[in-house]
């Protein structure tokens, strides 16, 4: 039955260009050689560069951050393309499933996919395994999936956020060139060196809810203020061991020069996430 | 800039890593370990391209446990230097070459400690001392000056601007962490 086989795929082969055929079999082992022979090697890029139409940048300002209470994780809504805003009201913080999130940054078009990808194949490690993989472990995998576009211009810079469950919050950057880093704190894009100064400043441990919110919310502010690729609105995620909660988008527009903050949290509507 | 610097002793290796992780100015991580342990008594210190090192370094890793578990004995250092070598000289002419800079230390039962240098190009070298990086350059000197075989443990001093380093030293009895020298530790 067709959907049994690909139950038992592994995730490693979807997406990926090869030039050697696949290599999940075993060298056969009546060879005289010893038996250490060389396994086939890490999948190989085999495309071409394509010429970009225009060149593209990480025109955004992404954050997140580990607490006490979980993870948050922020970002503008400014879509650009190379000085036109294409869309104001993107969305840059995608939920890949009801404990884990992952922002954007780079090629949004690239971001989606790759971000749908992965939620496909973490559900099927689910299915497959009967539980979900760890943060890191999602991390890897989608690092492992980038790997063979590597210098291909693909442009994936992303962090994954993971609420309580197991072993705690954890946070981790994944980019299209390789890197994969475990962290408490980090910020993606062109507003990141803007969004760094504040949140080096600010960023503790022992943040209450409402203070990390004020926190991430200027600095997105402070970057979407100074950055011309950052603007428009702001979205911020928050991760706990319940889950995602999406706090109301925000327009910075009547923030006005003065950082002084309105901060209304009774107006806040929140979203809880539903499985 | 990334800074790895390996020496060897008598009967120990010791080999230092800066801590640094960057993204061209940004630095993402400022505790980041660039060493991984092969086996009980081998450590393979790696910098270079962003995602070419943690891949190539993870895959001889792998391949070095997978060896123990199929033949019951681990690989010796020499061997693993040069598998590694190996393995980086295939993928330097294909399309996609790794570019890393590699530092390998081990302890031996049989051959006792021993270093072995190699760069992107595959060129591997056995050592009593290397260091790869900008660092490299003013290291190297003094090393070559003050080095002498059977220099004890506590004798090594080197300042570079980087923040801070992690060092371990690997003998007869494994791997050991020794304390992460910051900058503070030198004033």
């Amino acid at each position: 039955m067709a959907s049994a086989e690909y139950l038992d795929e592994s995730p490693i082969e979807f997406g990926q260009i090869r030039v050697v055929q696949s290599s999940s079999a075993m060298p056969s082992q009546d060879s005289m050689e010893p038996t250490f022979s060389l396994p086939i090697g890490l999948p190989l890029s085999s495309s071409h560069s394509v010429p970009l139409p225009f060149p593209m940048s990480h025109g955004t300002t992404t954050l997140a951050f580990i607490f006490q209470g979980g993870v948050l994780a922020a970002a503008d809504t400014r879509s650009s393309c190379s000085g036109l805003v294409a869309c104001p009201a993107a969305q840059k913080i995608l939920p890949i499933h009801s404990h884990l999130v992952g922002t954007t940054s780079g090629t949004s078009a690239d971001c989606a996919l790759w971000k749908r990808i992965l939620a496909r194949e973490l559900r099927l490690y689910q299915l497959r395994h009967g539980r979900r993989l760890s943060t890191g472990g999602a991390a890897k995998l989608l690092s492992h999936m980038l790997q063979p576009f590597k210098g291909t211009e693909l442009s994936v810079g992303g962090q994954q956020c993971f609420g309580r469950e197991r072993s705690g919050p954890s946070l981790y950057y994944v980019c299209s060139d390789g890197t994969r880093l475990k962290g408490t704190l980090f910020s993606v894009g062109s507003g990141s060196p803007y969004a760094y100064s504040v949140l080096d400043q600010g960023v503790q441990w022992g943040l209450t809810v409402q203070e990390a919110v004020s926190i991430a919310r200027e600095a997105v502010f402070r970057a979407t203020y100074r950055d011309a690729y950052s603007g428009n609105c702001v979205d911020l995620y928050h991760i706990t061991s319940k889950g995602w909660t999406r706090r109301n988008r925000e327009d910075l527009k009547e923030e006005g020069v003065h950082p002084q903050w309105r901060v209304s949290f009774s107006t806040l509507t929140v979203e809880t996430a539903r499985e | 800039m990334e800074y790895l610097i390996g020496i060897q002793g008598p009967d120990f290796v010791l080999v230092a890593a800066d801590n640094v992780a960057a993204s061209s100015i940004i630095q993402m991580k400022h505790d980041y370990d660039k060493m991984f342990k092969l086996s009980e008594k081998i450590l393979l210190l790696c910098v270079g391209e962003a995602g070419d090192t943690v891949q190539f370094a993870e895959y001889i890793q792998k391949n070095v446990q997978l060896y123990k578990m199929r033949n019951g004995y681990e690989l010796s250092p020499a061997a693993a230097a040069n598998f590694t070598r190996k393995n980086l000289a295939d993928y330097l002419r294909s399309r996609t070459p790794y570019h890393v800079n590699l530092l390998l230390a081990g302890y031996d039962e049989a051959d006792g400690p021993g270093l072995y240098y190699m760069d992107y190009l595959s060129a591997l070298a056995k050592a009593p001392f290397a260091a790869h990086g900008y660092g490299a350059f003013l290291t190297l000197s003094i090393l070559d000056r003050y080095y002498r075989p059977e220099m004890h443990r506590g004798g090594e001093r080197f300042i570079l601007n980087l923040p801070s380093f992690n060092v371990r030293l690997i003998d007869r009895e494994g791997i050991h962490d020794l304390e992460k020298l910051t900058l503070a530790s030198f004033l």
